[in-house]
C-alpha cells in the first residue's frame, strides 16, 4: 500500500539520530521501519511511522528539515524470490527504483519492503494488475 | 486606512523639506559650533587641527568642511572609554557601545540634549515611511548597549505610537504578541524578520493576514531581492533605516514611502562621499565611502566620520519633495571584502547566487581559513524543508548547484556544505554571515 515517508536531514556526528527519535517516542508514535542514508557529512533519516503527518508536524516544530514523500510498502511471504518477482513485474515499464529497505519478522514467515519509486502510482497499478505481491492487496 | 485616519505631515517633519540654500546655512552655522567645541574639549581633535594649522574661525562656509581632519573607527578604539568626550562627565546621560575592530568595545556618550536630538531624528523617521499616532510598533531591535532598541522606542514615543518593547530574540514569543497585540509596525534586522517569516510558517501563522503593515529594517545590509521577498511573505511595505552608534544610533538615514533609498537627516548629519584610497571628495552621484559629520554632537563630536559604508549620495530629488539627499543602498563597506585566493569576495554575492538557486534565501556562513599557505572558502547553507530531497544524490546535486552559482558570480570554488535548520549562529538577530579564521 501507499504510506507517507518521512526525510528527516541529520548533520553526520553522533548524537544527530537520537533526537528526532526521541522527540517521536514522547509523542507516542511508532517508527515502523526506517533507513539512513549517509555521506561524509550529512545523512538522511527515512522513517514509515504510524502517523505521519503528525511526526512531520512535530518534527517541523522542532526545527528539522522534514520532506514527505510517497513509498509503497508491500508485505511479502519470507521466502526466495519474493524481491525477485516484484522487480520482474516491474521490467519495461521504465519505473525506476529509488532506493528501498525492508525488513523480516523471525518466526512470522512474513518480509515487508519499501519501495521509492520515480513513479509510484504506476508501480503499484502495474503490480495489482499483475498480482505479483500478496501485500498489495490491503492497499488504498 | 485604519480608523479612518488621515495624518498629514508631521510637525517635526517639517525640517525634512527645508529649502535648500537654508539648509545649507543651518548646517554651517552647526557645524562652526560643534567643531569650537570639540577644538576646545576634545585633545585629539585640537591636535590634529593643530598639525593643519585650522582654526574653528578658518570655517567660512559649509563647503569647508573638506578642510577638516577625519575621523575613524580606530579613534575610539584608542581613545576608550571616554577620551573623546567634550563634556563633564555630570552632562552625560547615556552611554551605548558597538563592537569595535578588535576586542574592547566602542564608547559613545550622550546628554540629554543629545539623547532628544536622536529622538526627534528616529520619530522622522518613521513619520516618514508613514508610522503615525496609532501605530503598534513592535520594537525587535535589541534593548541595552545596542543602539537600535533604544533608539527606535525613544523615537516611536516621540511620535505617539504605542510601543512594544520585545526586544529582539524568543521567536515564537515575538510572533504571539505580534499576532495578540494587532502589531501594525515591525522594527528589527531583515534578517530576523525572515527568520520570523519562516517561523510563523511552521507554527501556522500567515503573516500577511495580520494588521501588519510597515517594516523599519537597518542594522545589516540587505538587497532588494530581499525587499521583495520580505514584502510577499510578510505583506507589509519593507523600508531601509540607516544609521550608527558613532553618529548617534539608528535614524540617521531613513526611506520615505517612495522607497527609493533613505534620506539622510542632513540638518543633523552633514554627509560626504569620498573615495576611500585618495581621500578626495566625490560629486553627488558618484561611488565612494559614506562620511559623516553630526552636527549637533554635545557628548562626542564625531567629525568627517569615515563610515566605511559605500554608497553614493543621489543627485535626483526625491519625488516625495524633501530636500534631504538620499543614499543609495549600501551593499558593501569598504571594509567587509574579502580577498580569498587573491579574489575580491562580499558577502553580498554570495546571497546573490544562493538566493538564485533555492528562490528564497537560506542562512548561511562564510567561513575562510587557510591551510598549508593556501584559503580554503567553505560556505555552509542550512538545508530548509523546501530544498530537502529524500535522496543522497538530490542532496548532492543541490551542493553542487550552490557550489556552481557561487563560482559562477565569485570566481572561487567554494566548499560547500549543507547543515541543519538553525545550527548556524545568530547573534542580537543580526545573522553572522563571514568568519575569518585567517591569520595574516
Amino acid at each position: 500500500m501507499r504510506w507517507k515517508q518521512l526525510s528527516v536531514f541529520l548533520e553526520n556526528k553522533p548524537g544527530a539520530l537520537s533526537e528526532p527519535c526521541r522527540l517521536l517516542a514522547g509523542a507516542q508514535i511508532n517508527i515502523r521501519t526506517f533507513s539512513l542514508a549517509d555521506t561524509r557529512e550529512f545523512g538522511i533519516l527515512r522513517m514509515v511511522v504510524d502517523d505521519p503527518d503528525k511526526a512531520r508536524r512535530l518534527l517541523r516544530r522542532h526545527g528539522f528539515a522534514v520532506r514527505v514523500n510517497d513509498v509503497l510498502v508491500i508485505e511479502v511471504p519470507d521466502r526466495p524470490g519474493e524481491l525477485a518477482a516484484i522487480l520482474d513485474g516491474l521490467d519495461g515499464s521504465g519505473i525506476n527504483v529509488k532506493y528501498g529497505y525492508g525488513f523480516t519478522v523471525d518466526g512470522q514467515g512474513k518480509g515487508v519492503l519499501v519501495f521509492a519509486f520515480d513513479d509510484p502510482d504506476k508501480a503499484l497499478s502495474i503490480l495489482k494488475k499483475k498480482r505479483v505481491a500478496a501485500g498489495l492487496k490491503g492497499g488504498r | 486606512m485604519k480608523n479612518g485616519e488621515f495624518p498629514g505631515m508631521h510637525p517635526a517633519s517639517a525640517m525634512d523639506y527645508l529649502p535648500v540654500a537654508q539648509l545649507r546655512e543651518v548646517q554651517f552655522a552647526r557645524l562652526k559650533e560643534t567643531v569650537r567645541r570639540a577644538y576646545e574639549n576634545v585633545a585629539l581633535f585640537r591636535k590634529r587641527m593643530d598639525e593643519r594649522r585650522l582654526k574653528p574661525s578658518d570655517l567660512r562656509r559649509i563647503e569647508d568642511v573638506v578642510k577638516l581632519p577625519f575621523m575613524v573607527k580606530t579613534d575610539l578604539r584608542d581613545n576608550y572609554p571616554f577620551g573623546l568626550f567634550a563634556c563633564p562627565m555630570r552632562e552625560i546621560v547615556r552611554f551605548h557601545a558597538s563592537s569595535g575592530t578588535t576586542g574592547k568595545p566602542i564608547v559613545v556618550g550622550y546628554t540629554q540634549e543629545d539623547l532628544d536630538d536622536w529622538s526627534r531624528a528616529m520619530m522622522r523617521s518613521f513619520a516618514a515611511c508613514g508610522v503615525h499616532r496609532g501605530d503598534i510598533v513592535q520594537n525587535a531591535y535589541g534593548y541595552g548597549l545596542f543602539t537600535g532598541g533604544l533608539g527606535a522606542h525613544y523615537g516611536a514615543e516621540a511620535l505617539g505610537a504605542a510601543v512594544i518593547p520585545v526586544s529582539v530574540g524568543n521567536t515564537d514569543r515575538q510572533i504571539m504578541i505580534m499576532k495578540d497585540f494587532g502589531a501594525t509596525v515591525i522594527c528589527c534586522t531583515p534578517s530576523y524578520f525572515l527568520h520570523l517569516v519562516d517561523r510563523a510558517a511552521e507554527l501556522g501563522v500567515d503573516l500577511r493576514k495580520l494588521p501588519l503593515r510597515i517594516g523599519v529594517f537597518g542594522a545589516e545590509p540587505w538587497t532588494e531581492d530581499m525587499r521583495q521577498r520580505i514584502e510577499a511573505a510578510g505583506g507589509i511595505r519593507a523600508f531601509d533605516i540607516y544609521g550608527l552608534s558613532e553618529i548617534a544610533g539608528p535614524g540617521v538615514a531613513m526611506e520615505c514611502t517612495h522607497q527609493a533609498g533613505p534620506h539622510i537627516f542632513e540638518d543633523l548629519f552633514y554627509p560626504e562621499i569620498i573615495d576611500p584610497e585618495t581621500l578626495e571628495l566625490l560629486p553627488d552621484g558618484t561611488e565612494g565611502e559614506l562620511v559623516l559629520t553630526a552636527l549637533c554632537k554635545r557628548a562626542m563630536p564625531m567629525i568627517r566620520y569615515r563610515t566605511r559604508d559605500i554608497t553614493a549620495l543621489e543627485p535626483a530629488r526625491c519625488a516625495c519633495g524633501r530636500t534631504l539627499r538620499r543614499i543609495r543602498r549600501i551593499g558593501r563597506r569598504s571594509d567587509d571584502m574579502l580577498i580569498v585566493r587573491g579574489v575580491n569576495l562580499f558577502p553580498s554575492q554570495i546571497e546573490a547566487a544562493l538566493l538564485k538557486v533555492e528562490g528564497t534565501l537560506p542562512h548561511y556562513q562564510i567561513v575562510v581559513d587557510r591551510m598549508k599557505g593556501l584559503d580554503t572558502l567553505e560556505v555552509q547553507v542550512e538545508v530548509t524543508a523546501e530544498v530537502l530531497s529524500d535522496t543522497v544524490g538530490g542532496l548532492e546535486q543541490l551542493r553542487a548547484q550552490l557550489g556552481r552559482a557561487i563560482e559562477s558570480v565569485t570566481g572561487l570554488h567554494p566548499s560547500l556544505r549543507l547543515v541543519a535548520p538553525r545550527t548556524l549562529q545568530r547573534s542580537e538577530g543580526k545573522a553572522r554571515r563571514v568568519i575569518d579564521k585567517r591569520v595574516l
